[in-house]
């Protein structure tokens, strides 16, 4: 890397006040023609970009954005990073991203702060314990570190959760993944963003894509706000539009694009040093490294793409919240907002070629993309280098819909949908 | 958040309804001679529309019946309500 980043770099740079640094990656003008066009620039997009033109060689690559880089919901998320999925394909899937995670500061040369705090899942119900002891157990077959604790364990991992019998949904118990835990989202992006851009890969922002151009069964090019662009490979990773880019291509998803939304507090000392979500009562909590409460809410029912939700959700949420932890009762809220996420009906992501040739979809992400990142960008990578899927996200491809194979995570996840 | 009107009872908010998705899908009428492509067109293929979609909707928390609804989904304006079986008003 030309410019890496040391400590002896952030010393040099003091001196000239730090307004020398180069920029992490250039604002080119599109080319005529690329070899393969990622759509979206968010976190899933780049780590695409950058893992093409890393183990695929392919160096004559876009990414395009029609905002800013990890300015859709890589930068709305919060942050939870795990891979205590159920069924062997998501665990394959979301355990073999986590494993890039553990690396991923290094091998980019970029602090992505991740963090293996632990998430614990808490249990209120006789079912919830069921089916969280269910899914500890196929979490150590797949090899996923997993462990269940009873209502004393879970009090003493995080004291500050009121463990009474006497509320109304009571905490029977919980699952922990010591492995898991919250990363730097922005850097995320950031980090990919740079490695792309060093190795050659064209990140072009600001720039939206109008139409998909297609000679009958195959792919020639995007029409975007900066003109046409000629490709014969085209990785759209769109999120909540993903079904709009489907639509330009003559395309139908199984897809729904709804809000969800999260919120923060005002920035307080230390208080949560982990990552707890409850499924039953839709609440999951964290504490950002600046202080902050980061909390996520549930999806609105309705297909929106306001990038809004509803007041309703919210106060749920924090319903839940303040019942678990009375300690936050006299919290402000500081910021909340919403992203559009494409949800799949069996909650689980397609990562898929499509009946057109040239033409890749890595969407249905749903409410939980963000763990997925790493990986996500690795095996989608290889389906369009190779136009064929890697062994891990073969059971993610989009005929499952035709088939009936489907990868059914809906509640199963460890977290409502 | 936004205000619905109810064709049966007014206006209500949404948090009382329930969303059924995009409107006028045909069920299919011959189900025993549908391939597996038209099954997944039928129960999973979406439009998924940003702007003018055509949906269905319930009043679970009102008169519990079913309507239809014209909605721009990029700012959540409603157009129109129109109970079912009706033509939708807008094209």
């Amino acid at each position: 890397m030309k410019n890496k980043y040391s400590i002896f770099s952030l010393i040099k740079n003091a001196f000239s006040y730090h307004e020398n640094w180069e920029k992490a990656w250039k604002d080119p003008i599109p080319k005529k023609e690329y070899d393969a066009i990622i759509i979206g620039g968010g976190g899933h997009g780049l780590a695409t970009a950058y893992y093409l033109a890393k183990k695929h060689k392919m160096k004559n690559i876009a990414v395009v954005e029609k905002g800013w880089i990890g300015g859709g919901n890589t930068g709305r998320n919060t942050t939870i990073i795990r891979s205590n999925y159920l069924w062997d394909a998501s665990a394959g899937l979301y355990d073999h991203a986590l494993k890039i995670w553990e690396g991923l500061s290094q091998e980019l040369n970029y602090n992505v702060m991740f963090s293996q705090r632990g998430v614990m899942n808490l249990a209120h119900n006789l079912q919830d314990v069921r089916d969280l002891k269910r899914r500890t157990h196929a979490n150590r077959l797949n090899g996923i570190d997993a462990v269940y604790l009873n209502t004393q364990e879970v009090k003493k991992f995080c004291p500050i959760i009121n463990t009474s019998p006497d509320i109304r949904y009571p905490v029977l118990g919980g699952t922990l993944q010591r492995r898991a835990g919250t990363a730097r989202h922005d850097a995320v992006a950031w980090g990919y963003a740079r490695g792309a851009d060093e190795m050659g890969v064209d990140i072009i922002q600001n720039c939206e894509v109008k139409g998909i151009k297609r000679n009958g069964d195959k792919v020639e090019g995007i029409e975007t706000t900066k003109g046409f662009i000629k490709t014969n490979k085209i990785g759209v990773v769109a999120a909540g539009h993903s079904s709009v880019i489907a639509n330009m291509a003559g395309l139908k998803l199984p897809l729904e694009s709804k809000p969800l939304q999260a919120l923060v507090s005002e920035p307080v000392k230390p208080i949560i040093d982990t990552v707890v979500m409850s499924n039953a009562v839709h609440a999951y909590v964290s504490q950002s490294d600046k202080g902050e409460l980061v909390i996520g809410a549930g999806t609105d029912d309705y297909i929106s793409y306001s990038q809004k939700g509803s007041h309703d959700i919210v106060e749920g949420t924090l319903n839940a919240i303040l019942e678990l932890y009375p300690i936050f009762s006299r919290m402000r809220m500081l910021r909340q907002w919403g992203g559009i996420v494409d949800i799949c009906p069996d909650a689980s992501p397609i990562i898929s070629k499509t009946s057109i040739k040239g033409l890749y979809f890595n969407c249905g992400w749903g409410t939980g993309g963000f763990k997925a990142t790493p990986g996500s960008g690795d095996l989608f990578a290889h389906t369009i280098a190779n136009d064929e899927p890697h062994k891990l996200n073969a059971a993610f491809n989009i005929n499952r819909f035709i088939s009936g194979d489907l990868v059914d995570e809906h509640g199963a996840a460890a977290v409502a949908h | 958040m936004f205000i619905i009107h109810c064709p049966f009872c007014g206006e209500r908010e949404q948090s009382e309804f329930k969303s059924g998705g995009e409107a006028h899908i045909v069920r299919p009428r011959q189900p025993t001679e549908l391939s597996d492509d038209e099954w997944a067109e039928y129960l999973f293929m979406r439009k998924n529309i940003k702007g003018i979609q055509f949906e269905r909707w319930n009043h679970a928390h009102g008169c519990r019946k079913w309507f239809n609804m014209v909605r721009d989904t990029s700012n959540d304006e409603i157009k129109a309500v129109y109970k079912m079986g009706e033509k939708p008003p807008i094209k």
